[in-house]
């Protein structure tokens, strides 16, 4: 406002001009370098590999990746093999089962654990190491624990219950249960601990207002705590699902996906075509439709997150 | 706030002298509310804990008490009890004897080859993330955010949609079957989630802390070696152990990118306990899934905290 | 026309963020030695402008020169500044000698010189003792000195400040003040200053630039700012508690509100004649006599007293003056209470009248 302009416009143009004159591309350039392997991880893996992927499942490449164009044959075979469906029931049913489970024992353990407990460190570490351990190490675990000959069921019957029938490695109705019991060995000790943060996330004067309110501490839980704690609830749901849709060690250590086929998931149908059917196109279908599975998911999430953010 | 004539009448009923304490006895509770120790909710609040610990801590049991007993008690007895004599010959053979197809050398191989794997591919994974996180983070240039959300939307992608086309990658580089290859395949996949964590853990330093560097002359990598890494050792043990983890669980990418000689230790596992022939040994079994555990065990119980840590970071999007 | 030498020059600086205009064609010219405190409250570009200037930041267009050097594409060490900080920034894992040397040592300097530097920023503020300690262990007084040291070993002509007191407690904070004047009295050097605080800025600076969205609101010495406020935003900026405004018109050398009738005279009109308008009349509440100054001034009346904040130096009387709060300051000796009616006296010549439309000085 009050600075001389007029006397200066002379000496701004000319003089001085700095000899570099710096190249936009070239600005940042180590910045730029450093960062080629993740622009390639993203670039060729995650959008070139599935497009690639995506593209090949409307061929009819068996052996080898051809580009054939079949239209949509894969998908129309893929929907009319039983194998898929039975897949993709799996996966349904694990999938709503292990969601539901892993979010309320997640929360309750944690919510347990939040109430000032004795020894919280202790009850932590027992619920958590599970998640230490590979699918491959807790289906075996499982696998043995849930030998109808030897395992659980022997153990139960030799105390006297003579009738007592657990085998679902062995029984193609129930086999699903025992693998989701494995799962929510392995996977509940991960959505307790962040519940568990979320839970410590909360405003300790919160708590002390519901006191003051006299609201019960269940009714805290309900109608204060879980709906404060949705960001938390959205995370792990997100978690768990793209965590549910990927399964496929834990069929192979524990089950090798039978009794007969009947515990086969979706990743084992990709990769059995793919590696052993020598059916290439029938893999790439099966995992297009997978991946579709997951946009199905993480659209609405997405939208959730950042789109209501966008507004608010 | 209180109307005055409220407050006279707090007044008239509490004189002085009763709130500065002169009157010596009064009636009534006075200290620490008495409370049992034992009260119902806290017997539903142990009981419970309790009750999911045995859960938790059952198969370990059953894992080592097997590991530990003779075929013959095996058949005999009861899964849960320990054994009446106790061997180690399982683990022996586990490790030494136990045979995948025609090798008979145990899970000593498999164990040698998952360290050979882990470590290049902790390495590698954590230099270039940490790089990617930090460029990230403080030198955002047009088209980082963009590339930054794809990797994060790839974390997602399931990996069978990207297993086949990345074997033609690897084939293409001479890569396939090697341990390099599948050490480049662990640095791809751990790429997400551990530029995730160093983007956010340098977005966390002080800007200022970085301007100074700058006005002091320090350029990208000056800064990184000199100013960022000697105060980031906490998110490194952090990614040290989600990938050392991580890639010692690993099964998929072992059992596709590499040749058999090569198979990591999950692999094997899988191949001797899952294998048709033979009789079942079950103790070996057991010995040699344990084998396969401990050293994701070791790193859980030696870091502690740092663990859970470090899986919250992973978790909890950025 | 003598024209002083010119340490660091702005030119029509201006700085988007997508369609944020932070900087908006901003021109500032900062004499050599000279404090400059650039003032404004949050958003208001002042830490935006230091960060140009150092060239942390990139401008969308205008040039920054420092001593007569176009350095509007250089790095900031090769632009001979020295940068304080308000977290200190201080490398956390470096002793307070790796601290002050780090810059000296990207830039090549020998040892020897180094050396020599180190001790002398030392010697000037007092941290000889710490030298060999890590940052942590520190208090925040000592650390913003390490932070002050790392500046002045770069031996710059330009040394700039960003809010570097706003982390430290009340006394702390009035405590390094006077080391900083102290500072540049002993060094002479340009100094460009950031706050939000305005007794920092009145205290230190030889000039203060205050800002708004981007611009320079007015730029003059803190007597200036303070008795000849520009526009009524910087009149309502500055003085704590702030200014009063009455609105009503100006007519004729009387300035009218309602029933009330100022006579102007003894005010000092920017412009000879001043055509009739709607006008804003700010008066400071430090400028409203009480007591037996009343008599002394030229307009005299009486207010009735709504509400008193004893502030133990001096006395905030809130009352009524044409229908709304009016501020008054009082000698802390004053004894008044809500109800008493206490007569006042103003004097026009340290009032200021704006404006309505356009809020600026009439």
């Amino acid at each position: 406002m009050s600075t001389t302009h007029d006397e200066v416009s002379s000496l701004a143009d000319g003089p001085s001009v700095p000899a570099r004159r710096p190249v936009r591309f070239l600005r940042n350039w180590s910045a730029k370098l450093a960062t080629v392997p993740m622009i390639a991880t993203a670039l060729v893996i995650f959008v070139g590999c599935t497009g690639w992927t995506v593209i090949h499942s409307f061929t009819n490449s068996k052996l080898l990746p051809k580009l054939n164009w079949a239209g949509l044959d894969q998908y129309r075979r893929l929907w009319s093999t039983p194998k898929w469906y039975v897949s993709i029931e799996n996966l349904a049913v694990f999938g709503a089962l292990s969601l539901i489970f892993t979010l309320v024992i997640g929360f309750v353990l944690a919510a347990l654990l939040d109430r000032k407990v004795r020894g919280e460190d202790v009850f932590r570490t027992i619920f958590l190491y599970p998640f230490a351990l590979s699918f491959i190490v807790t289906g075996l675990a499982w696998q043995w624990i849930l030998n109808p000959e030897l395992g659980l069921q022997s153990v139960i019957r030799s105390w006297g219950w003579d009738s007592f029938t657990f085998d679902p490695l062995y029984n193609a109705r129930i086999v699903i249960y025992g693998l989701l019991i494995a799962a929510l060995w392995q996977g509940t000790g991960l959505v307790m601990c962040i519940m568990l943060a979320g839970l410590r996330g909360i405003d300790e004067e919160i708590w002390k207002a519901a006191r003051v309110d006299g609201i019960p501490t269940w009714k805290t839980y309900t109608h204060v705590i879980i709906p404060m704690m949705r960001p938390v609830f959205v995370t792990s749901l997100v978690l768990i699902a793209s965590g549910i849709v990927k399964v496929y060690d834990l069929v192979i250590a524990q089950t090798g996906g039978g009794p007969g086929g009947a515990s086969a998931v979706p990743a084992m149908y990709v990769m059995e075509s793919m590696f052993s059917a020598q059916n290439l196109g029938q893999g790439f279908a099966a995992s297009t439709m997978m991946l579709l599975s997951v946009v199905i998911i993480l659209i609405p999430w997405a939208y959730l997150e950042f789109g209501g953010k966008k507004r608010g | 706030m209180a109307d005055p004539a409220s407050l006279n009448t707090l007044a008239a009923i509490d004189p002085v002298g009763d709130r500065t304490g002169a009157v010596g006895h009064m009636d009534g509770p006075r200290g620490r509310r008495p409370r049992r120790t034992v009260s119902r909710a806290n017997i539903f609040l142990y009981g419970t804990l309790l009750v999911v610990s045995l859960y938790y801590l059952l198969p370990l049991w059953v894992m080592v008490m097997t590991s530990l007993k003779g075929m013959p008690e095996i058949r005999m007895g009861n899964i849960f009890s320990p054994p009446v004599e106790i061997t180690f010959q399982p683990w022996v053979k586990a490790w030494a004897e136990a045979c995948t197809g025609i090798n008979c050398d145990g899970l000593s191989r498999g164990f040698w080859n998952s360290v050979r794997i882990l470590v290049p591919s902790v390495v590698l994974s954590i230099a270039v993330a940490s790089v990617n996180g930090y460029a990230l983070a403080n030198w955002k240039f047009k088209g980082s955010e963009v590339f930054f959300t794809i990797l994060m939307i790839g974390a997602f992608i399931p990996y069978q949609v990207m297993i086949y086309p990345i074997v033609i990658v690897l084939r293409e580089l001479g890569l396939f079957g090697s341990l390099w290859g599948l050490v480049l395949v662990h640095t791809i996949f751990g790429m997400p989630i551990l530029t995730l964590l160093f983007r956010n853990y340098f977005a966390s330093v002080p800007e200022e802390l970085f301007k100074a560097a700058r006005v002091d002359g320090a350029g990208f990598w000056r800064i990184f070696l000199q100013i960022m890494l000697p105060m980031s050792l906490p998110i490194f043990v952090v990614a040290i152990i989600l990938q050392v983890t991580g890639i010692w669980n690993d099964f998929l990418f072992g059992v596709i990118y590499t040749r058999p000689e090569n198979y990591p230790m999950t692999v094997q596992l899988n191949n001797i306990v899952n294998s048709v022939q033979g009789v079942k040994e079950y103790n070996v079994n057991m010995a040699a899934t344990l084998l396969t555990g401990l050293v994701p065990l070791v790193v859980y119980f030696a870091s502690g905290k740092l663990f859970v840590r470090g899986i919250a970071a992973g978790a909890v999007k950025g | 026309m003598l024209v002083p030498n010119h340490s660091v020059r702005i030119r029509d600086l201006t700085l988007t963020f997508g369609a944020v205009t932070v900087l908006q064609n901003l021109n500032l010219d900062i004499h050599e030695g000279e404090f400059l405190v650039l003032l404004g409250s949050s958003g208001c570009g002042k830490s935006t402008l230091l960060n140009c200037i150092a060239g942390l930041l990139e401008p969308t267009d205008g040039q920054i020169f420092i001593k007569g050097r176009n350095v509007t594409w250089l790095e900031p060490s090769e632009r001979g500044i020295g940068m304080v900080f308000q977290s200190y920034a201080l490398y956390p894992q470096m002793t307070v000698r790796g601290n002050l040397s780090f810059g000296l040592r990207n830039a090549r300097i020998p040892a020897a010189e180094i050396e020599s530097r180190v001790a002398r920023a030392a010697r000037i503020l007092q941290i000889e003792p710490l030298l060999d300690r890590k940052p942590g262990q520190l208090s925040g007084g000592q650390r913003q000195r390490v932070a002050i040291g790392r500046a002045l070993v770069r031996d710059v002509d330009v040394f700039l400040f960003d809010e570097p007191l706003s982390n430290l407690d009340a006394k702390l904070r009035a405590d390094l003040r006077v080391e900083i004047k102290r500072l540049h009295q002993n060094l002479d050097n340009t100094m460009i200053y950031v706050t939000h605080d305005q007794v920092e800025a009145m205290t230190l600076a030889d000039r203060i630039a205050i800002m708004r969205s981007g611009k320079v609101m007015q730029l003059g010495t803190p007597d200036e700012i303070y008795n000849r406020p520009q526009s009524k935003y910087v009149a309502d900026f500055i003085g704590s508690p702030s200014m009063n405004f009455l609105d009503g018109h100006y007519e004729q050398g009387m300035f009218r509100s309602g029933d009330l009738n100022i006579s102007m005279q003894g005010y000092k009109l920017g412009a000879p004649q001043i055509a009739d308008r709607p006008a804003i009349l700010g008066i400071r509440p430090e400028h409203v006599a009480t007591g037996a100054l009343v008599s002394a001034a030229p307009i005299q009346g009486e207010v009735v007293v709504d509400l008193v904040e004893p502030m133990g130096s001096d006395t905030l009387v809130w009352a009524q003056v044409a229908g709304k709060p009016f501020r008054i300051r009082m000698d802390g000796q004053a004894r008044v209470a809500p109800g008493d009616r206490i007569p006042v006296g103003l004097d026009p010549s340290k009032a200021s009248l704006f404006d309505a439309k356009t809020e600026e000085r009439l």
